[in-house]
């Protein structure tokens, strides 16, 4: 980045590597690398410093005092709201909302996604602790009618952390849980065929996929282009 | 159903992203007491502003009032001055800053040194992985600030990582 004519790629080589650049941009920075090893030089610095920061910083864990006290906060928001002029309104206020809810058919990803957020919640997220898959998958027999497919991708950094029981559209599913750095995925699996999606609902990514007559839901806060490289492992 | 979806709100807006609020503060703060009860002060906001959430990144939108939270304590503590000084940490001198940031003996204390605004920036894109958009709403700046002070704060750390030891 010494050539003068770089420094106007300094901030793009950034966005690029951040996953912020536009087509057009990023069509311009690539004919500009092809010609600068000097930027191309840069653009492995960022990539190292950005693997080192989160192979090197192990994040700080939620003190587990202050964990309870929050939660405990949500239950007596509830019981506030239990006063009788609160009741007599929220009474009405049902009452209108049978007539006006609009009745919409049960949305997968809007259930996936609230799957996903309820198992985040403190106790919620494994029956089965173990990032041994010899371990994981003999524990959902006798509790599932089908046998899910336990795999491990810990060389390639989603390693496995355990799975647990979950009632998913009708009917009981296999949970498996992974991490990616600080996020956590959720995998759904059961028997069956659907049509691929994925989006974002409430912040939060899925991509569903079918294969070897499984039907797999993977949820997560990880942006989605991890989330796709994690669904292609799989595939 | 006011009151029983602002229940909901908050078990689905704030509870999933406490850890990350855990996060963000103890990087501002750098203390885990103080870091806990600006936690706590942001929950308390949190649930008082929950029916003004208007959709889009919550885990954006809680950091947003952890930030505030962050930023009132050190206000409450420390001269207005310090905290708008964009060279040096307010917790330091710029003597001992310097000298911090060169015996930095590893990655993290590099960072930890680093000014508080290049810090938070460079804290919410590279550990908590978040847009330039999710950290301009963040941080209350420009999605340009945003950007030049991430690129402030990289090239200051790439100056050192070549002698810190993982």
């Amino acid at each position: 980045m010494t050539a003068p004519a770089c420094t106007e790629f300094s901030l793009l080589l950034q966005a690029d590597h951040d996953g912020e650049l536009g087509a057009a941009d990023a069509a311009r920075l690539a004919a500009h690398l092809a010609t600068c090893p000097a930027c191309r030089a840069e653009a492995e610095s960022l990539r190292i410093l950005s693997h080192r920061l989160r192979a090197e910083i192990p994040p700080a864990t939620l003190p587990p005092g202050l964990a309870a006290k929050l939660g405990r906060r949500n239950r007596g928001f509830s019981v506030r709201s239990q006063t009788p002029g609160f009741a007599a309104g929220l009474a009405f206020a049902a009452s209108l909302a049978l007539f006006v809810m609009p009745r919409r058919p049960p949305d997968l990803a809007a259930a996936a996604v609230a799957d996903h957020i309820r198992a985040l919640q403190p106790g919620h997220l494994m029956d089965v602790l173990s990032t041994d898959r010899h371990t994981v998958k003999p524990w959902f027999a006798g509790k599932l009618d089908f046998s899910p497919p336990v795999q491990d991708f810990a060389g390639v950094g989603f390693p496995l952390k355990g799975g647990r029981l979950d009632y998913f559209a009708g009917r009981p599913v296999a949970a498996l849980v992974y991490n990616r750095n600080l996020h956590v995925i959720d995998v759904l699996i059961w028997p069956g065929t659907a049509a691929p999606r994925a989006g974002t609902t409430n912040g939060y990514n899925y991509v569903s996929w079918t294969h070897a007559g499984m039907v797999f839901w993977a949820i997560s806060d990880l942006n989605a282009s991890e989330l796709r490289e994690f669904a292609k492992l799989w595939q | 159903m006011i009151v029983s979806r602002s229940k909901d709100d908050y078990a689905r807006l704030v509870l999933p992203h406490l850890a990350a609020a855990y996060r963000l503060a103890l990087w501002l703060l750098r203390d885990p007491a103080t870091a806990e009860d600006v936690v706590q002060d942001a929950a308390e906001r949190a649930l008082r502003f929950i029916g003004g959430f208007r959709g889009g990144n919550e885990r954006a939108w809680l950091l947003r009032i952890v930030r505030n939270a962050a930023m009132d304590h050190l206000g409450r503590t420390r001269p207005a001055a310090e905290l708008d000084d964009e060279t040096e940490d307010p917790g330091l001198s710029p003597e001992s800053a310097l000298l911090c940031a060169e015996r930095a003996a590893n990655l993290h204390e590099a960072v930890a040194a680093l000014p508080p605004k290049l810090r938070e920036c460079l804290v919410l894109r590279e550990l908590e992985e978040l847009s330039y958009r999710d950290i301009a709403d963040i941080a209350g700046i420009p999605i340009g600030t945003v950007m030049s002070r991430l690129a402030a704060a990289r090239q200051k750390l790439m100056a050192q990582t070549r002698d810190l030891r993982p």
